[in-house]
């Protein structure tokens, strides 16, 4: 039986799709068949960032309305085996995800794969809370910054009480904690919170986290997920957090400053 | 540190501002999520407030609400901080 895993924010901007595409791309390496499904209706994005945004055909809304098969619709990425992407529908219709038809979808794709990964649009409208029902795992994907903390902390809220989990009275969904855009220099200024202030704040478990970093913003040009770029910070810190997910202890990195030279300890801010 | 960091070292930290107004801000919207308050709390809220400013000089947080579930009983929690001068 497929886990399905939401990845999800509240706020917009923090980094959801690239997480979706570096969780996606990391689990599929690890050997586990896995489905990335864009759920940001309207605003079709994790194609691009995986970079088949050519190769769609056919999306999520057709499978749901039954105007083409998952086969049809799925795309095969090139470079991972076993890793297939669902891309989001640019139609301006917000109610063409209905109830039934991603809870079909949703079962069909159970049976084929390992691991269903739910990129969820921001904020809590239809999109979002379609993309966080069916969860059995999330990762809350959080800026160190006052108003993403707060919508995390409101996203939580809404797990633990609509998901399918909490209606059905299951075990609850289990919640990851990934921080993303993290700058040690800053935390040691005390410009910004740390990892431990989030973590207490939000009071659950710490999956990562990944630093600031150029890397992000290259592999996004490119259209290649981060996790892939495996010299860079954010790819390392990316391949310990899929890491982390499927069990494996091990050290959280990139969490301490640079030491600087004497320049820059004058000066430096 | 460094030679800035040394003069801005005066005022508070930024960060620690940050999760002191983080941690009240999240401990009050989920015990206001927990009980599911009813819409009119807010609306209570400013008319209390509007009859206490009548008599005292009161800031716009000073009157706190809440609304808890014991047992089959719901339980108004009223507390008005009044300031120095008036105790």
């Amino acid at each position: 039986m497929a886990r399905i895993v939401v990845v999800t924010s509240g706020k917009g901007g923090v980094g959801k799709t690239t997480t979706s595409a570096a969780l996606g791309t990391g689990l599929a390496r690890a050997g586990h068949r896995t489905v990335v499904v864009d759920f940001d209706v309207g605003l079709r994005n994790l194609d691009l960032i995986m970079g088949c945004e050519r190769r769609v055909v056919y999306d999520f809304v057709n499978v749901i309305n039954q105007e083409a098969t998952l086969n049809q619709a799925m795309i095969k990425d090139k470079r991972v085996d076993g890793l297939y992407i669902l891309a989001a529908s640019q139609t301006r219709d917000k109610d063409a995800l209905t109830d039934e038809g991603v809870a079909r979808v949703m079962e069909e794709l159970a049976r084929d794969f390992d691991y269903i990964v739910c990129d969820s649009p921001a904020g809590i409208e239809r999109g979002a809370m379609m993309a966080m029902y069916h969860a059995d795992e999330a990762i809350v994907v959080t800026n160190p910054e006052v108003s993403s903390v707060r919508d995390s902390d409101r996203v939580l809220g809404i797990l633990s009480s609509k998901s399918r989990r909490a209606e059905e009275g299951r075990e609850p969904v289990r919640e990851h904690l990934l921080l993303t855009r993290y700058s040690p220099e800053r935390v040691k200024q005390g410009d910004m919170l740390s990892v431990e202030d989030v973590r207490e704040i939000l009071g659950i478990d710490l999956l990562g986290v990944i630093p600031e970093s150029k890397a992000v913003l290259n592999a996004s040009n490119a259209g290649v997920p981060v996790i892939l770029e495996e010299d860079t910070d954010a790819g390392q810190a990316y391949q310990d957090a899929v890491a982390r997910f499927l069990g494996e202890d091990r050290p959280h990195r990139f969490l301490e400053a640079q030491k600087k030279g004497l320049f820059g300890r004058l000066f430096g801010s | 540190m460094n030679l800035l960091g040394y003069f801005r070292s005066q005022r508070k930290r930024s960060a620690k501002v940050a999760k002191e107004r983080l941690q009240i801000l999240v401990a009050r919207e989920r015990a206001g999520a927990h009980t599911g308050g009813p819409d009119y709390l807010p609306a209570l809220q400013e008319e209390l407030l509007d009859v206490i400013r009548k008599y005292v000089e009161v800031d716009r947080d000073a009157v706190q609400i809440q609304l808890e579930k014991e047992g089959d009983y719901d339980i108004l929690e009223l507390n008005i901080t009044l300031p120095d001068s008036h105790r």
